[in-house]
């Protein structure tokens, strides 16, 4: 069985103002192992996105650890895990490509600021960019591109970094309905074919069904993971559009559906 | 039938709408630079007309032609170039250590949220104190020279501009100051990769308006404690009568004043076809 790469206990989190306090998260706990592609799923506003801002660290949590397990393996001993982090790429909801830099310079702005602007990186950077199809646009200004040409700019300023899970708070949202279909499988086609690790949070259903391996379902604020729906679609063909016709599609839908909206039914808690 | 009428009328070939569109343009920005001019020369005109006719006072109203006499002077004895030439060094020096400390404390205020807080209200008594009440004290502390002035015009231009910059720096998006964590930069990268160069337009639009304020300053200050400038020499002009003098030294005035904002200007223009 593969090694968990992510690990997370017990994992609150809430949000502090004068009038008070705001449960955000209680009680997260799961693995995630590598080479897996996790989708989360829950209710607006439940805490998705603060989940994955502590998963990268930006955020501390109240309570609970964050582990990283995979990379502690060299130590041989469990109990006494080194500290180090895996690299980890964070794609957020949209592309923020700076409109004053190039794509091409847009695309290596993390490696400038890990300096790590090396030949073989501003070629990988090339290739990346010839790959998707924006070669061409390479000295454009990031306002003379599609939606969805930026977004795939944006991605490639991810994978630069050769990150080892990459975090996606929903990157397709921003798009129109076509680009998103497209762009959301060549993210997907990217991540299978390079076998990372993918947590992606999302409110899509159909998304969720057609790329993850395993759905979390969260409920409603202060979130909690309602459920663990590990998805096995029987096609060859991972796009979104033909994963709709896998026979299991239908019933991964209506179960996720079920749990969601028995969410939106439970009354507001008073301080909500 | 349309394109033989074309080949053989050439000279009075129909236009397309895009080339009626465009001569209409071009007349309409020369109708304007026309009216302009004419509003000059007929107020040049009837002020001439006027104080030869009698209906004003050439003493005390002076006339175009007396300030030209007076041009030609200053330009044979020297005093425009010394006058002139003092005034646009004190305007240049204030401006740019406007900028330099603006741009300090912007950043410090940027970088520390407590610090920020903590100033805010200095920063709005400061600023909107009329700063033509410090001028004593400043010749007080630092006598009647070039110093005094140059810090007068400081004084005029530095406490709005901080809080331009701060509030320019705040309007950075937050989500881009995220990317930057996200591609594992610290605050200072996220300042030197998104906040500085998101501002470039509020700060050269900041510029402008420092450079009109720094000569405003300096004009106060050479009121005051100075023995050469233009302000110095509006100030002699009118003591001892030379309203020509006066006169002579507002238009040169008008005339710098005119043209380091064009040199700004200039500079946004290259900065935004740059971009």
């Amino acid at each position: 069985m593969t090694q968990p790469i992510l690990e997370l206990n017990d994992i609150c989190y809430s949000y502090h103002s004068l009038k008070g306090e705001t449960d955000a998260l209680s009680h997260i706990s799961f693995q995630v192992k590598k080479g897996e592609f996790l989708a989360i799923v829950g209710p607006s506003g439940c805490g998705k996105s603060t989940l994955l801002s502590i998963i990268f660290g930006l955020i501390a949590p109240e309570s609970g650890e964050v582990h990283f397990p995979h990379n502690a393996k060299n130590n041989g001993d469990e109990h006494h895990q080194i500290k180090s982090c895996p690299r980890i790429g964070y794609m957020l909801q949209h592309d923020h490509l700076l409109e004053w830099r190039t794509i091409y310079n847009n695309v290596i702005l993390g490696l400038e600021i890990n300096h790590q602007v090396t030949p073989e990186k501003t070629a990988r950077a090339m290739e990346l960019l010839k790959d998707y199809g924006l070669y061409k646009f390479k000295d454009k200004k990031p306002g003379e591109l599609s939606g969805g040409m930026k977004q795939r700019a944006a991605l490639i300023r991810t994978l630069i970094l050769d990150p080892e899970i990459l975090l996606l708070d929903e990157p397709f949202s921003a798009l129109d309905y076509q680009t998103r279909l497209s762009v959301s499988s060549d993210i997907c086609s990217i991540i299978r074919s390079t076998k990372k690790t993918a947590i992606l949070v999302t409110h899509d259903l159909s998304e969720a069904i057609s790329l993850a391996d395993r759905i979390l379902v969260l409920s409603k604020r202060p979130a909690t993971i309602k459920c663990d729906i590990p998805i096995h679609l029987t096609i060859t063909d991972t796009s979104l559009l033909a994963s709709r016709n896998a026979p299991e599609y239908q019933g991964y839908f209506n179960q996720l559906w079920k749990e969601i909206s028995d969410e939106n039914h439970i009354p507001n808690p008073p301080d909500d | 039938m349309k394109t033989i009428y074309r080949t053989h009328q050439m000279t009075n070939t129909p236009l397309s709408k895009q080339e009626i569109f465009e001569r209409t343009h071009r007349r309409h920005h020369r109708i304007v630079a026309c009216i302009r001019l004419l509003i000059l020369i007929l107020f040049l005109s009837l002020w001439e007309f006027s104080a030869q006719m009698g209906y004003i006072d050439a003493f005390f109203f002076s006339s175009p032609s007396k300030v030209a006499l007076c041009f030609a002077d200053m330009i044979k004895d020297g005093t425009f170039f010394i006058n002139t030439g003092i005034t646009l060094l004190e305007t240049i020096a204030s401006f740019f250590l406007v900028f330099v400390i603006g741009m300090l404390f912007a950043t410090l205020l940027w970088y520390s949220d407590k610090c920020a807080e903590v100033l805010e209200p200095y920063l709005v008594i400061l600023n909107s104190l009329p700063k033509s009440a410090l001028a004593p004290l400043f010749i007080v502390w630092l006598g009647t020279g070039i110093n005094t002035i140059i810090v007068a015009g400081i004084s005029v231009a530095i406490f709005g501009s901080i809080i331009n910059l701060y509030t320019g720096f705040r309007q950075t998006d937050e989500e881009k100051i995220k990317l930057i964590y996200t591609l594992g930069g610290q605050k200072k990268t996220a300042f030197l990769k998104v906040v500085l160069p998101g501002s470039i337009p509020i700060i050269l639009s900041n510029m402008k308006v420092n450079i009109g304020l720094a000569l405003v300053g300096v004009i106060i200050g050479e009121f005051l404690a100075a023995r050469r400038g233009l302000g110095y020499l509006i100030i002699y002009g009118s003591q001892v009568f030379q309203l020509h003098l006066v006169i002579t030294s507002i238009i040169i005035l008008c005339i710098i004043a005119m043209a380091l904002y064009q040199l700004i200007q200039a500079l946004e223009h290259f900065y935004r076809k740059k971009v």
